[in-house]
């Protein structure tokens, strides 16, 4: 049964050829092909999900390229971490897929989009199946152009064009890192299956930079400072692209990778050191901006680099399990966010929070589904981000430093917060601006609710009262997870505070003291410019490399090419000189003659002189 | 069949017979004459590859005749691994670029001859294995490219067509020079290859550096290594888009299967101890190549220069002096020759609706040329080495190859990858994104000019996916190479 794993990501790969060379005959039918693929996969993952009890099961498939000696295989691993993301991405993706097609209903080009997401629904299938480093990069290349098409998919507005190369080439900064990451394990002659990472031999440092070098990919993809300012940016992409790939399934897929490749990170203390603190500085980082962004879903892709970094910062923290448990109540409930905001865009056709206000009398599913998805973000007792989040607390106050405990305290507390702030100034109070809000249809509302389900639901899996039944599955060890009635309890003031502070803050309209003083106006300017980092990446590389290239063509053109036309023009410089011997006139050349003669006999007459 | 690589060579030469006795008025039939004996080329190639034996090592199909017997010149000609995916990619593209030459509208009689005769020496160039032979053949390029971008160039192409035949003669005047050298110093004296690469030369060390600079030199102007790649620009951009896809997806091949088949054999020694400067030029050329390419405005420019790019691949992949590296690097040739080729084409395609190539005149294609949009999507991401297709595995392969032993210029390689990657993302923006300009209604591709792209598209996702289907016919040859280390 799980040997039928590779045909997971065939379905969506047909669907993607038939989709691009029939698009525009199919019409609305492009939408059911993707939609039934992607059923299909999501079916065959629950089967593999169910023939595999534990352990891992990893086959070849075919014969790729060899590298120095060392075969590459196109192979497939699948094992629980696989297992988990698989039916991840199958059913948010199918959800995601249903839900697009009315919300992406009278697009022209309705069937491209869902050759695009069908294709990176292959990518990201394959991306989790593979087995080896050399292939998942492969695939990870192939998530990051969907990405790319996908974000600059109304390429028409200059800013999508813009984000999408910007996400492209942004990732591609932390991919190369993980490109000589992969040369560095081949050079020394290890494998490259994940199964046989682990007990490296060579050199300690080397095996060290091999690792965060990997970690570099992750960065760009998971959208961890400094690699995070293509993911704001792609928010110009349609909604629903941006639940896919952009909160629930290909961001992630950093996360993913240093699961994957986790014992390669525990056997170098120094490589998960940093994956903890570069997690906990975008963690903070992130949540504070997301507090001042007033676009929808700026605030939700801020929040979803914070909260990847409270993955990674849990997983740099040895706490795999409560990472990867993250990693997946966060898709459920982060996809239903950007629905949810699809759906309230798609309302009030504007993504301002501060235009919007008293939707829960107008759309009420979207708002309760909503709510439900930001309260299970905010950490809010017993939905599934609750759970997940005290995981994470408990790892890291098992790892005993004070710094990344508080980090993910106060990323806690911004979140509540954050989240808090949007559900009031979009579901309650008054409307701020006119509008003529309706609730979305069916097809769009239908997706809503059953994710609504999984962020209620999912975190019992992990909690003590299923004895932890998700831990024991991701690690294969038998411990079940104890109840601890202490952080519980703090955890829950943390979110309250936050969501106390949103209240007072957006309804009654409190201010801080010294809110108006010059010291903190200077802090939130700071903070509201998302602290001024793509300001500072324009004037240190951008520029600098504009500027390079046309220096660098200047000096082709006047330099390079100029010597060569120099010498050209030499050259004829020089048969011009010699042209004025040859006069024509028979006098010039007796001239010579004569001339020529003379010096011979001079010569000569020098020479016999010389011997008399 | 006795004289198989023989008739490969010169049928183009009854090609060109044929089209000389059409009168010049029945264009189209000359037209169709020309076509139908370049598929009669590619139809024998697929035969040869087809009964290629991949097991056997050395030259397959080899003949030898004496020529001038006293001065021990043969015709002999021979194909292994190494040159038979050049002979492939010559025998498609030159079907291909000839298909696309509809658009040549003036003197076409004398265009399609002077065609021929360039397929002659193309070909004649990759089978060669007697060194003055090979010479005849390199020469012979020369003259047909001379005309094709001279007189149907475009409005520079007079100044392009002269400062390519004289720059690439300055190189191949060396090359000569060196090949005498070689004759002398060997005993007995021979030209050729085969014999002169086993045993090796056996004369002092400083003159064998020597005869290397000078074959090197030649070759380099024509792949070409910085400093000495301005001529591509001119030329590439001043030719007419079939003679642009024959340039770079074979007559830059010209330069680096000359490292191969020439200087590393007959010089082994000599080209370890240069193996790191030729990694550091290959990694000057990929990234002064994208940087230069990233600041044109002209969009054949802009691909000329990538073509500078990606040819520093295969100097890094000759740098490694490795399997790996070997291997990568004569794929990197072959991917090269079709990615490349398939951009011409399509740069041409634009320039036929918009007579200009000024990337400032387009924008927002996808919109209205969307199965255009596709292909010049589909190949700037080949180029841009997409793992899946197939620029990604030459590049990988030559990146893994050269890393072992100069891991710091892997490294900035790979990092130039970045450059490469915003190059043809921001071409790709510029041309197909962002508002349709008013006012311009640009026909799509129509279907004959997709299908002449269509196979180019094909054998890119076939590389990409299954490797293997190049690097089995190559594998022997490079294990040849690599015993000359």
């Amino acid at each position: 049964m799980v040997k039928l794993a590779h045909w997971i990501p065939v379905f969506p790969f047909i669907a993607f050829w038939l989709n691009l060379a029939f698009g525009r005959r199919l019409g609305r039918g492009s939408a059911y092909i993707a939609v039934a693929a992607s059923l299909m996969s999501a079916a065959l993952s629950v089967i593999v999900f169910l023939g595999l009890r534990h352990g891992a099961v990893a086959y070849d498939l075919a014969p790729w390229v060899t590298i120095n000696g060392v075969p590459v295989t196109v192979g497939i691993m699948v094992d629980s971490l696989a297992v988990m993301m698989l039916l991840v991405v199958t059913v948010v993706g199918s959800m995601i897929q249903i839900y697009s097609i009315g919300y992406m209903g009278g697009d022209v080009r309705f069937s491209r989009y869902f050759a695009y997401i069908s294709l990176f629904m292959a990518s990201m299938l394959g991306l989790v199946l593979a087995d080896n480093l050399l292939m998942l990069y492969i695939f990870w290349e192939g998530v990051g152009v969907c990405s790319c098409l996908l974000v600059a998919f109304w390429y028409e507005k200059p800013s999508a064009a813009a984000a999408g190369v910007k996400a492209f080439v942004t990732t591609r900064v932390g991919d190369t890192g993980l490109l000589i990451g992969i040369l560095i394990l081949l050079a020394t002659g290890h494998s490259l299956r994940f199964a046989d990472f682990g007990g490296f031999s060579g050199s300690e440092m080397l095996m060290a930079v091999a690792a965060l070098l990997i970690f570099l990919g992750a960065m760009g993809k998971s959208a961890q400072f400094p690699l995070h300012v293509w993911l704001p940016d792609a928010m110009e992409g349609p909604t629903s692209v941006s639940a896919l790939i952009h909160a629930a399934t290909m961001v992630a897929a950093g996360v993913y990778l240093v699961a994957r490749s986790y014992v390669l990170f525990t056997d170098h203390p120094l490589a998960l050191q940093t994956v903890a603190v570069i997690g906990a500085i975008s963690a903070v980082m992130a949540a504070s901006i997301a507090c001042t962004a007033n676009d929808i879903k700026k605030v939700l892709a801020y929040s979803t680099i914070s909260q990847l970094g409270l993955m990674m910062l849990a997983l740099g923290a040895g706490g795999y399990a409560a990472g990867t448990f993250h990693l997946m109540t966060h898709a459920f409930f982060k996809a239903l966010l950007f629905l949810g905001a699809g759906s309230v865009i798609h309302a009030v056709h504007t993504q301002d929070i501060r235009q919007m206000g008293g939707l829960i009398h107008k759309m009420r599913i979207t708002a309760i589904t909503f709510i439900v998805g930001a309260l299970a973000l905010a950490g809010v007792m017993p939905l599934a981000g609750f759970w997940s989040k005290d995981e994470i607390f408990m790892a890291l106050w098992q790892n005993g430093n004070p710094v990344l405990f508080g980090a993910a305290v106060l990323t806690s507390f911004l979140t509540a917060f954050y989240m808090a702030r949007v559900i009031f100034m979009i579901f309650l109070g008054v409307p701020r601006a006119e509008t003529h809000a309706h609730e979305s249809p069916a097809v769009m509302t239908g997706p809503l609710v059953v994710l609504a389900l999984f962020a209620t639901g999912l975190g019992f899996i992990g909690s003590p009262f299923c004895q932890g039944a998700f831990q024991q599955f991701i690690t294969g060890h038998e411990e079940g997870v104890h109840l601890n009635a202490g952080m519980i309890i703090f955890s829950t003031l943390i979110s309250l505070a936050g969501i106390g502070l949103a209240y007072l803050g957006v309804m009654r309209g409190v201010k801080c003291p010294g809110d108006d003083c010059p010291r903190r106006q200077w802090l939130i300017r700071v903070v509201e410019n998302k602290y001024y980092i793509d300001e500072l990446y324009q004037f240190l590389f951008i520029q600098p490399f504009n500027r390079l290239c046309a220096a660098l063509t200047r000096f082709d053109r006047d330099r390079i090419d100029g010597a060569v036309n120099a010498v050209a023009v030499l050259t004829a410089a020089l048969a011009r000189f010699g042209r004025r011997l040859q006069t024509g006139r028979v006098e010039n050349y007796l001239l010579m003659q004569v001339a020529g003669l003379l010096i011979l006999l001079l010569f000569i007459l020098g020479k016999l002189c010389h011997i008399f | 069949m006795p004289h198989f690589l023989t008739w490969i060579i010169f049928l183009p030469l009854i090609g060109a017979l044929a089209v000389a006795l059409i009168p010049a008025r029945h264009e189209k039939c000359i037209r169709a004459t020309a076509i139908g004996f370049n598929a009669f080329v590619l139809v024998a190639v697929v035969v040869l590859c087809a009964v290629f034996d991949r097991t056997q090592i050395g030259m397959q199909f080899s003949e030898s005749h004496p020529w001038i017997p006293q001065l021990n010149i043969f015709y002999s000609v021979g194909v292994d691994g190494l040159s038979l995916a050049l002979v492939f990619l010559t025998a498609l593209l030159g079907l291909l670029a000839c298909l696309a030459s509809g658009t040549i509208t003036r003197q076409v009689k004398e265009y399609y001859l002077v065609y021929q005769v360039l397929m002659i020496g193309m070909l004649g160039t990759f089978l060669a294995l007697d060194l003055v032979v090979f010479y005849i053949f390199w020469e012979t390029v020369l003259i047909p490219m001379f005309f094709l971008i001279g007189i149907w160039g475009g409005a520079r192409r007079e100044y392009a067509a002269w400062k390519f035949f004289f720059y690439t003669l300055a190189g191949s005047v060396l090359m000569l020079l060196a090949i005498l050298g070689v004759y002398f110093t060997s005993t007995p004296h021979s030209f050729n290859m085969i014999a002169l690469a086993n045993p090796g030369l056996r004369i002092n060390f400083g003159f064998q550096c020597v005869m290397f600079l000078l074959f090197f030199l030649g070759f380099a102007v024509k792949v070409p290594v910085f400093p000495f790649h301005t001529w591509l620009p001119d030329a590439h951009v001043e030719a007419p888009t079939p003679v642009s896809v024959i340039l770079a997806g074979v007559l830059l091949k010209m330069g680096t299967y000359g490292l191969f088949r020439i200087c590393l054999p007959l010089f082994p020694d000599v080209i370890l101890i240069f193996a790191w400067p030729i990694g550091i030029l290959g990694v000057v050329n990929l990234i002064y190549g994208a940087c230069a390419a990233f600041a044109q405005t002209d969009f054949k420019k802009m691909i000329a220069y990538s073509s500078v790019s990606h040819m520093g691949f295969v100097l890094l992949g000759l740098a490694a002096m490795n399997a790996t590296g070997f291997n990568g690097a004569i794929l990197e040739m072959f991917n090269h020759g079709i990615i490349t080729g398939a951009m011409f084409l399509l740069v041409g395609v634009l320039y036929e609706r918009s007579h200009t190539r000024e990337l400032a005149a387009f924008g927002g294609l996808a919109s209205t040329m969307p199965r255009y949009a596709f292909f010049l999507t589909f190949m700037a991401l080949a180029s841009l080495g997409l793992p899946g297709l197939s620029g990604f595995v030459g590049e990988f392969m030559t990146l893994a190859g050269v890393f072992p032993y100069h891991s710091k210029i892997g490294i900035v390689g790979c990092v130039g990858l970045i450059a490469v990657a915003a190059l043809f993302l921001l071409m790709i923006k510029r041309v197909l994104w962002g508002k349709p300009r008013e006012g311009v209604a640009w026909p799509d591709m129509n279907v004959f000019e997709a299908g002449v792209i269509f196979p180019l598209v094909v054998l890119t996702l076939v590389v990409g996916f299954y490797p293997e289907a190049v690097l089995q016919f190559q594998k022997n040859a490079v294990d040849t190479l690599v015993n000359f280390l």
